[in-house]
């Protein structure tokens, strides 16, 4: 199954583009399309983690992916000092080493 | 009212936006280019986003704040592209009807759009530049920053 996979920041610079078509086996989770990523673009291991998210929404390594839906590789958001008191966690999303 | 822009951002709209007669403050938060980040002079800045999905979330930030402090509007503006020092890159407005709830919901809503936002900072120095990750350590559930 055909699936999309968007890059950002250091991520798309290191693998030169912004976009990657993914050919997937069906059923395949998200880490299976992040490995078949960082296959395609090697120099993409050791820049550390990114957070997962398909179809617009945080998910983890092991969300099932189907024909059409669109991945992306989040490195970390902009920084800044911020405060942790009071703020929830973002869902259930997760990094990829 | 949520946006990812490529101009200079006017905070006028977002004022207009939140306002209602009931309200007694209005809340403006400007994040600003900095000349210097943690010891270099910074060139310029460069705002990268994933549009859809920070718009997305710009809209779950203002369901949260709507639970929290029963405030109906907040409207959030991010630029993107190169930003000249001094230039805004965010700005969030929100009212409320006593200021107490205004600054604290502002608050909240800069924190959290650094926490969930997909949008991403580039510092640009005479001699290199870099992505800038997490600068505060672990956020809950993460475990820091990336070079």
């Amino acid at each position: 199954m055909r699936v999309r996979a968007k890059l950002f920041a250091s991520l798309r610079e290191a693998a030169g583009q912004s976009e990657v078509e993914l050919e997937c086996p069906s059923g395949a989770r998200v880490a299976e399309a992040v490995a078949l990523v960082r296959e395609r673009f090697p120099q993409l291991r050791g820049l550390g983690e990114a957070m997962l998210a398909v179809n617009l929404e945080y998910v983890g390594p092991e969300f099932g992916l189907h024909e059409g839906d669109e991945l992306a590789l989040i490195p970390p958001v902009s920084g800044g000092s911020h405060r942790v008191s009071e703020v929830q966690q973002p869902g259930p999303d997760a990094r990829l080493r | 009212m949520f946006s990812v822009i490529h101009e200079p951002i006017d905070p006028q709209p977002l004022i207009e936006y939140v306002r209602t007669d009931a309200d007694g403050a209005v809340n403006v938060f400007l994040g600003v280019a900095r000349r210097w980040s943690r010891g270099r002079e910074v060139v310029h800045l460069e705002y990268e986003a994933y549009p859809e999905m920070a718009t997305r979330k710009m809209a779950q930030i203002a369901d949260e704040v709507r639970a929290r402090w029963g405030i109906e509007r907040l409207a959030i503006v991010h630029r993107v592209g190169k930003l000249e020092i001094g230039e805004a890159s965010v700005c969030i407005a929100v009212a409320s009807s006593h200021r107490g709830e205004a600054f604290a919901a502002s608050q909240y809503a800069i924190d959290r759009l650094k926490q969930i936002v997909p949008i991403w900072k580039k510092e640009v120095w005479s001699d290199g530049s870099q992505w800038i990750g997490w600068e505060g350590g672990s956020a809950p559930g993460m475990t820091g920053p990336t070079a």
